[in-house]
């Protein structure tokens, strides 16, 4: 069949290089730096280091929401559940954290399990019991957010230690430490994505769960691991969250999903599963909290902020499409 | 009219970006016959249905339809004119009913406008199928339909439009032999009242049964137009693939070796009491009906259908398969009879479908080695001759030869000494089917038992050993390579 070789190849419409290949690829980021443009032309106090410094900060809690999303998202689900999440194990790891009451380590790893345990219980429901995941984390979402009210008997939780209030406010070489932690989130799970079995298995599930399965994958698990991770990072944000306002506030985080899911959209990946990366999602967090920041510059009313924010996450997403 | 056609494609040329996918194509098709177009996967021909339906504009060149030159800008433009076109894998509204389906976008209303005259359309739509001959209640929802029945509607569809060209995309593959003779009969009927067919199909037997008219088509060029009396299957096979094909069956005196696998009494939802084996280096053939069991048994020993009773032996030790997985350790592998839904994952990278059975191999301890996995995807790739642009090439974007070759590399990737090809060949042209049919044969001499499914008899008994005939969800007849006939088989399948 050495014949077949010689003929020309089929015709590939849709998978053409050249100019729309390229703005298909890097469509995100060129409207991330158009933005940035406007802004630094627009108010002199958008490109300092200083701002930038903040703008960083502000959206490393979103970020890290986003990229646990992301997971779930790539894998064919959803989680709705995120906010309560950070609500949750950050008035849980603030009641451990008072001053001389415990090692760093114990509240840090409570609200780390509490994430854990929630992922684990929706990715079981959804799995074994086969429920709908946005039925199963739609219902998580009004209990966490319920856990958190009871253990705090709906009541902030202050006086931190300093050592814990460090986490959400402190430094380390000059960079804030939400900032690193965030770096240290893209950096591992963008490895595990790229380079791991269970990255490649994710990406697997969600683009045809029949094929993974008739491939030898586990898919029930490989499910609960997105759901797990996207949980943990939830907790590790509502860390993150309670240590910078020094407090575990029980009505925190409140739609913080939505925000996430918004983020993971703008940046490229489809609700529907089987692609996307954490590259995009992290330049999707940074147009949102960008465009944030800018409108805060331009000094626009809150109220019409709101009403900006939302006709330019749709209006990305229309000309990432449109490439 | 003036002429004797009712629609001419003239001089048609569609480029994409690095092919040519049409080179100055013409087609005539006439009233009251079958036009079969016949060619290779990626000859054209479904860019050049894609035209005739306004789905794509031609480059150049220019279409009449009577005596008239039309110009389409969309589907609706073509169904206007006279064109219906029935799409190998169906689109269906599968919770509406038949009555719906047939109506969707022209419901006849009440008097009060966007109000459905459900009673009229109902009484419309079981007058088509009465027509058809089908006795189907046009009530009921699309999804409890077969195949062929949902077919039956889409005809029903076409005529509703009032179309006087029907194109029908390999509207058999998913036929059993009965429901093709229905289909026959029906496209005898709208012969009769001057429809013109414009058939596609990859099987021989029903091209020389069914046409009046054949036009073979290769790399995007028109290569002849004849009458099907004019033109032997081996001709017609030579001018499709462009040289001569003696034999596609290349069927060596095995060597049987020691038994690999046998089941006893195995027993599903679907079959029961199923007792075979298979040695290495054997070939053997299930055959039966579409829904007489045969796929069902291998999704079992494959771990995809659940198994009620009986018992699997792999190398004479007993082993449970409750999982692909499990049936993957096993050195188990199946070829799908449906690639899109258990074949491949068609939004990925042709590299990423062909590793992901056997990812363990590209890993060290944590970390995937993804410079040995484009390697090993290239190897794969080159040795069965996969036509991609790329390794990185997504799925979706090849033809169907080209994916179900990618199914293949990865079952073989992964190392099976057990191998299950359901329908391998189904929607595959010639030249990728007898490559298929080559590298099953090289697979057994290398000492591998291959289990073959097909619909095709020539296939089943050109390639296998050995023979089964399932019916009912049970083995009716074994028969031998030297006594078994298409009659025989058929007469065991039906019955």
């Amino acid at each position: 069949m050495n014949l077949k070789n010689l003929l020309p190849p089929r015709p590939l419409a849709e998978n053409s290089t050249g100019m729309g290949e390229y703005l298909k690829k890097y469509g995100i980021f060129i409207a991330f730096l158009f933005i940035c443009i406007i802004l630094t032309v627009a108010t002199p106090n958008f490109l300092t280091v200083q701002n930038m410094v903040m703008v960083l900060r502000q959206i490393s809690i979103n970020g890290i929401l986003a990229i646990g999303v992301t997971f779930v998202i790539i894998s064919g689900g959803i989680d709705l559940s995120l906010g309560s999440v950070v609500a949750l194990s950050g008035v849980a790891a603030a009641s451990f954290a008072h001053p001389g009451a415990y090692g760093l380590w114990v509240p840090l790893l409570v609200g780390l399990l509490i994430g854990v345990t929630i992922g684990t219980v929706n990715g079981l429901i959804i799995t074994k019991g086969k429920v709908a995941a946005f039925i199963v984390t739609l219902g998580m979402m009004t209990i966490a957010r319920g856990l958190a009210l009871v253990v705090s008997d709906g009541r902030p939780i202050s006086n931190l230690s300093d050592s814990f209030n460090y986490i959400g406010g402190g430094e380390f070489l000059n960079i804030p430490i939400p900032i690193l932690l965030f770096g240290a989130v893209i950096l591992i799970t963008s490895t595990i994505l790229k380079y791991t079995k269970t990255g490649r298995y994710i990406y697997a599930v969600g683009g045809n769960e029949n094929a993974a399965k008739a491939s030898g994958i586990n898919v029930n698990s490989i499910k609960l691991f997105s759901y797990i991770i996207c949980s943990g990072l939830a907790g590790l944000a509502g860390i993150v969250l309670a240590s910078r306002i020094t407090t575990g506030q029980p009505n925190a985080g409140v739609a913080y999903e939505l925000d996430a899911i918004a983020a993971v959209v703008i940046g490229g990946t489809s609700l529907s599963g089987g692609s996307g990366k954490i590259i995009g999602t992290v330049v999707g967090a940074l147009i949102i909290g960008v465009i944030n920041n800018g409108l805060d510059l331009l000094n626009i009313t809150s109220y019409s902020q709101q009403i900006i924010k939302g006709l330019i996450i749709v209006g990305a997403v229309i000309l990432d499409r449109k490439n | 009219m003036n002429q004797p056609w009712l629609l001419k494609a003239e001089n048609i040329s569609k480029s994409f970006p690095g092919v040519k996918a049409l080179d100055k194509v013409t087609l005539t098709i006439e009233g009251g016959k079958v036009h079969t177009i016949i060619g290779e996967n990626g000859a054209g021909k479904s860019t050049l249905m894609k035209i005739l339906m306004g789905i794509l504009s031609p480059d150049e060149g220019a279409i009449f339809y009577k005596d008239e030159k039309v110009k389409f800008t969309s589907v609706n433009d073509a169904i206007k004119t006279g064109l219906s076109m029935i799409h190998q894998e169906l689109l269906p509204f599968p919770e509406l009913s038949i009555a719906e389906n047939i109506f969707m976008g022209k419901e006849p209303t009440l008097s009060i406008p966007g109000w459905i005259n459900t009673k009229e359309m109902n009484k419309n739509a079981a007058l088509l199928m009465d027509k058809l001959g089908s006795k189907i209640v046009v009530t009921r929802a699309m999804k409890e339909l077969s195949i062929a029945d949902m077919q039956m509607v889409e005809i029903a569809k076409a005529i509703s439009n009032q179309s006087e060209i029907i194109i029908m995309d390999e509207p058999t593959s998913a036929l059993s032999n009965r429901e093709i003779d229905i289909l026959f009969g029906i496209i005898e009927e709208l012969k009769k009242q001057g429809v013109a067919i414009l058939y596609i199909s990859h099987k021989m037997e029903e091209i020389f049964k069914i046409s009046d008219t054949i036009t073979v088509m290769r790399d995007g060029r028109h290569i002849t137009t004849c009458d099907i009396g004019e033109i032997d299957q081996q001709k017609l096979i030579s001018l499709i693939v462009g040289r001569e094909i003696n034999s596609i069956f290349e069927k060596k005196e095995s060597t049987l070796g020691d038994e690999i696998l046998s089941v006893s009494e195995l027993t599903g939802e679907k079959f029961k009491n199923i007792n075979f084996n298979i040695r290495r280096g054997e070939i053997l053939g299930i055959a039966g009906l579409m829904g007489s069991g045969r796929t069902e048994i291998v999704n079992s020993i494959y771990g995809l259908e659940k198994i009620i009773k009986g018992t699997i032996f792999i190398n004479g030790k007993k082993v449970k398969i409750r999982s692909p997985k499990d049936a993957i350790k096993n050195s188990i592998g199946l070829v799908s009879e449906d690639r899109k839904k258990y074949g491949l994952v068609l939004g990925s990278s042709v590299k990423h479908n062909i590793s992901l059975s056997s990812l363990r191999k590209f890993a060290n301890g944590l970390f995937l080695n993804l410079k040995k996995e484009n390697e090993m995807a290239d190897n794969q790739i080159n040795q069965l001759t996969i036509k991609v642009t790329s390794r990185n090439q997504v799925a979706n974007f090849l033809s169907g030869g080209n994916q179900q070759k990618v199914v293949i590399a990865k079952v073989l990737l992964n190392d099976a000494d057990i191998i299950i090809f359901d329908e391998p060949t189904r929607g595959i042209d010639i030249g990728a089917k007898s490559e298929i049919y080559k590298l099953m044969t090289q697979l057994a001499s290398a000492r591998k038992a291959i289990i073959l499914i097909s619909s095709e008899l020539p296939e089943i008994l050109g390639l296998s050993d050995r023979i089964l005939v399932i019916r009912g969800g049970e083995i009716k007849a074994e028969l031998s390579q030297v006594e078994a006939t298409q009659e025989l088989i058929m007469k065991h399948a039906m019955a």
